[in-house]
C-alpha cells in the first residue's frame, strides 16, 4: 500500500515537473507534419539536406537569407539584422527549443520567408531547411 | 483505509513531504519568473499581459503600452505584416488579445497625439524631452545602432523598468 502511493506521488511529481518543461513536438514530429504537407505537391521525392543549406546560405530578395540573421552556423547565436537583438541558436542540436512547436514553426516561417522571399516558403524549401538544420551538430 | 499508518517509516514520510515541498518551491518560482512583476518600481506596466511580453520581445524590447496612445497602438497593431520593414505578422486572437492590453494599458495624457498616430515612441514629444540631455555621439555609437535600442542604455529596459537609476550609457 505504501509502495503504491509512493508510486502514485512520484507519477504525479514528474507529471507535474514534466508539464513545465515538455515540448508541444519534437523537430522529428514537425518534419513529418512537413513532410505531409509536401507530399501534396506533384513528384515529391523527399527533403534534401543539401538543398535547404544553400537556400539557407543563398540570399535571396532584399540582399537577405536565412543566415543574415541566424549567421552560416545555425549553431551558433545569431543577431537580428535590424534591432541587433540577440536570437538563441536554430539548430535543435544547439538549442533543445527550437521546432518544438508547430505553431511556433509556421509563425516564423511565414514572417522570415516573407522578409527574405518576398513570398511564403514551399513545404519542400521548409522541409529542405529542417533537414539541414537536424544534420547541424552543436 | 487508504493506508496504514503503522506501516510508514519515518524516513520516507519526511522523504514525501520534502519531495512534496520541493514540487511546490518549483511551481512557484517558474510562475514568478513568468509574471515578472516581483517588484513594482513605479515604471512597470501594472499589468502584464504574457502574450504582449512574449510576442512583442522576440525581436525587440517589448516596448511598454504607456508610451504611445490607444490610436497608435491600433495603428501598428492592424499593420504587423509590414511591421517596420520586417513582417511580425501575428494570429488573429494573439493580435487580438495584445491589441487590447495595448489599448486599455495606453497612454491617455500629455503624449496623447491627434491626426495622424505616431507609430514610433521615438517620435513622441514625450521621448524627445525625456532624452534631451543625451548627446549626439552616444545615439552614434555602434553600441547603440537606434534610437529604437532602449537595452543599450537602459540596462532593465527588458524587464519594463526605465528608470534613471539603471540607466549605462556604453562607451
Amino acid at each position: 500500500m505504501l509502495r503504491t502511493f509512493f508510486a502514485f506521488g512520484l507519477v504525479i511529481g514528474s507529471c507535474s515537473l514534466a508539464a513545465n518543461t515538455a515540448f508541444a513536438e519534437t523537430p522529428l514530429e514537425v518534419l513529418d507534419a512537413i513532410k505531409v504537407e509536401a507530399s501534396a505537391t506533384p513528384g515529391f521525392q523527399g527533403f534534401s539536406a543539401a538543398h535547404g543549406e544553400s537556400f539557407f546560405k543563398t540570399k535571396h530578395k532584399h540582399d537577405l537569407s536565412c543566415s543574415s540573421c541566424h549567421t552560416d552556423n545555425p549553431a551558433a547565436e545569431g543577431k537580428h539584422a535590424e534591432t541587433g537583438k540577440l536570437i538563441k541558436p536554430l539548430a535543435p542540436a544547439a538549442n533543445a527549443e527550437r521546432f518544438t512547436d508547430m505553431k511556433k514553426v509556421k509563425k516564423w516561417f511565414k514572417r522570415n520567408c516573407s522578409d527574405v522571399l518576398d513570398r511564403e516558403c514551399t513545404a519542400q524549401e521548409k522541409g529542405d531547411v529542417l533537414a539541414y538544420l537536424l544534420t547541424v551538430k552543436k | 483505509m487508504l493506508f496504514n499508518y503503522k506501516n510508514f517509516s519515518p524516513m520516507l514520510v519526511v522523504g514525501m513531504l520534502a519531495m512534496v515541498a520541493m514540487m511546490s518551491v518549483l511551481h512557484v518560482s517558474s510562475a514568478r519568473a513568468d509574471d515578472d512583476e516581483d517588484e513594482d518600481t513605479g515604471h512597470r506596466p501594472a499589468v502584464v499581459d504574457a502574450k504582449w511580453a512574449a510576442e512583442c520581445s522576440a525581436c525587440h524590447v517589448a516596448y511598454p503600452a504607456r508610451y504611445l496612445p490607444a490610436e497608435s497602438w491600433r495603428a501598428i497593431m492592424s499593420g504587423l505584416d509590414k511591421h517596420f520593414g520586417s513582417n511580425a505578422s501575428l494570429d488573429d486572437a494573439t493580435a487580438r488579445e495584445i491589441t487590447a492590453y495595448l489599448e486599455k494599458n495606453a497612454s491617455t495624457g500629455k503624449h496623447a497625439v491627434s491626426g495622424k498616430p505616431v507609430l514610433r515612441i521615438t517620435e513622441t514629444r514625450w521621448f524627445k524631452s525625456e532624452h534631451r540631455e543625451v548627446a549626439a555621439r552616444h545615439w552614434k555609437n555602434p553600441k547603440v545602432k537606434s534610437r529604437a535600442n532602449c537595452g543599450a542604455c537602459h540596462s532593465t529596459a527588458d524587464k519594463g523598468d526605465f528608470s534613471e537609476d539603471n540607466v549605462k550609457i556604453p562607451k
